[in-house]
């Protein structure tokens, strides 16, 4: 995936470390992917993947940080997120985009889907943190 | 000139011209406040504050953290309570602190002491003036949590909608509080109306992921195990498509597109359970 966040001009940044981040965090994606001119559809589909990955840094890494911003690739528009935790990481990262798989009571269905719900995923995990970056293109 | 000597300076400058500068104070604070609280009013709270800051200092503090000007910060904690109820800004109540400045600042910059002495008292302005930002700031959050909690009462009515047949018109966010609240609410409205159906209606639910899935897949088997028919309706094309590719399944559960649809299904079924009763009886 190419580094998103170096070229991007302005990133808006937001703390998450409560649920009440959470949805604040998806109303700023939401405003992004509407400036971005993206369709319903992939505006729904971008603001539920950034719900169940906000979630999950909140949940499993201890809440950190999301930073968003419109991007273009080849005069196509998009919107690139970046979730960022200081949690303990994920163990088995094959594991933990397996379907059905949960290490705390959810759906098992947040990081697989969040993947099959957006165009280009990207997720780096070790002792020091998860890091997760979405892009989801206009069309 | 030490501080000993400004402090002495100022609250005998405070004290000749307490009319003037209260008089000037005022009317600043009451330019910025464009008419929406009345100059006498005005008037009497910054009069107290000014006696309750000349007070402290004439004890020989200029700390506004510090013992003496308890009082001070008290009846601006008021004032900022005051200000952020009535909807004023924050900018423009910390400005009723720092208006002080202004007035003061052409009275107290005519030679090198006073102005020492006018900079010291512009720091102790400054601390009153964050404390007064603190203030008006909690009471904002204050107010923002009690609308929260009004809201989650007011957004998760129940209502019957036919005989037999009731419905939950979600709006917003659900998370688990809300969840716990609908749950009850719907399961005692089966009870009370005695409704063998439930249709609960997602249309203003903006987002559907894993979670706001979860709750209501629980809601749901809640319902049943009362015996209740439950149907989720509202589902718009968006969030079908989103639920799909989440890998969500809904299973046996019957969803519609719309409240009407649902209704109407559900009707139906009241209709085909009475006229088994019928014949059982017959």
């Amino acid at each position: 995936m190419k580094d998103y966040a170096a070229e991007c001009a302005s990133l808006e940044t937001v703390p998450v470390s409560t649920s009440g981040d959470v949805v604040s965090m998806r109303q700023m994606v939401r405003i992004l992917a509407q400036r971005g001119g993206l369709s319903l559809v992939h505006q729904t589909k971008l603001v539920t993947a950034a719900s169940e990955l906000g979630r999950n840094m909140l949940v499993y890494g201890g809440g950190g940080s999301v930073r968003a911003a419109s991007v273009t690739d080849a005069g196509r528009p998009g919107v690139f997120v970046e979730f960022r935790d200081k949690g303990p990481g994920i163990a088995d990262l094959d594991l933990a985009l397996t379907d059905g798989w949960t290490s705390g009571n959810g759906m098992g269905l947040g990081l697989s889907g969040a993947r099959r719900l957006v165009d280009e995923f990207d997720i780096e995990s070790g002792p020091s943190g998860t890091t997760v970056r979405i892009v989801k293109w206009a069309k | 000139m030490n501080t000993e000597s400004n402090i002495r300076l100022l609250v005998d400058t405070l004290t000749e011209q307490r009319e003037k500068f209260l008089t000037q104070w005022t009317r600043t604070v009451g330019e910025d406040l464009r008419g929406r609280l009345s100059t006498a009013e005005l008037g009497r709270e910054l009069g107290e504050l000014y006696d309750a800051v000349l007070e402290a200092m004439t004890a020989g503090s200029l700390d506004s953290r510090g013992e003496h000007f308890a009082e001070t910060r008290s009846l601006l904690i008021e004032l900022s309570r005051n200000r952020a109820r009535q909807g004023f800004t924050p900018t423009e109540t910390v400005r009723s602190v720092f208006a002080l400045k202004e007035v003061l600042e052409p009275s107290l910059t005519g030679d090198a002491d006073s102005a020492r002495a006018y900079l010291q008292f512009a720091r102790l302005l400054d601390g009153l003036g964050l404390l007064t930002s603190e203030a008006y700031l909690r009471t904002r959050e204050e107010i923002i949590s009690s609308q929260a909690e009004q809201l989650l009462e007011l957004s998760t009515p129940v209502v019957k909608l036919w005989d037999g047949v009731v419905g939950v018109p979600l709006v917003g966010t659900l998370d688990s509080a809300r969840t716990q609240v609908v749950m009850e609410k719907l399961l005692q409205t089966l009870v009370d109306t005695d409704s063998t159906h439930a249709i609960i209606d997602i249309t203003g639910v903006p987002t559907v992921d894993t979670q706001v899935a979860q709750h209501l897949l629980k809601t749901v088997v809640a319902a049943r195990m009362m015996g209740a028919q439950c149907t989720i309706s509202g589902i718009r094309p968006q969030i079908a498509q989103t639920i799909v590719a989440l890998g969500i399944e809904f299973g046996d559960i019957p969803t519609n597109a719309s409240l009407s649809d649902a209704l109407r299904q559900a009707l139906k079924e009241v209709a085909l359970d009475a006229e088994d009763d019928v014949r059982g009886l017959l």
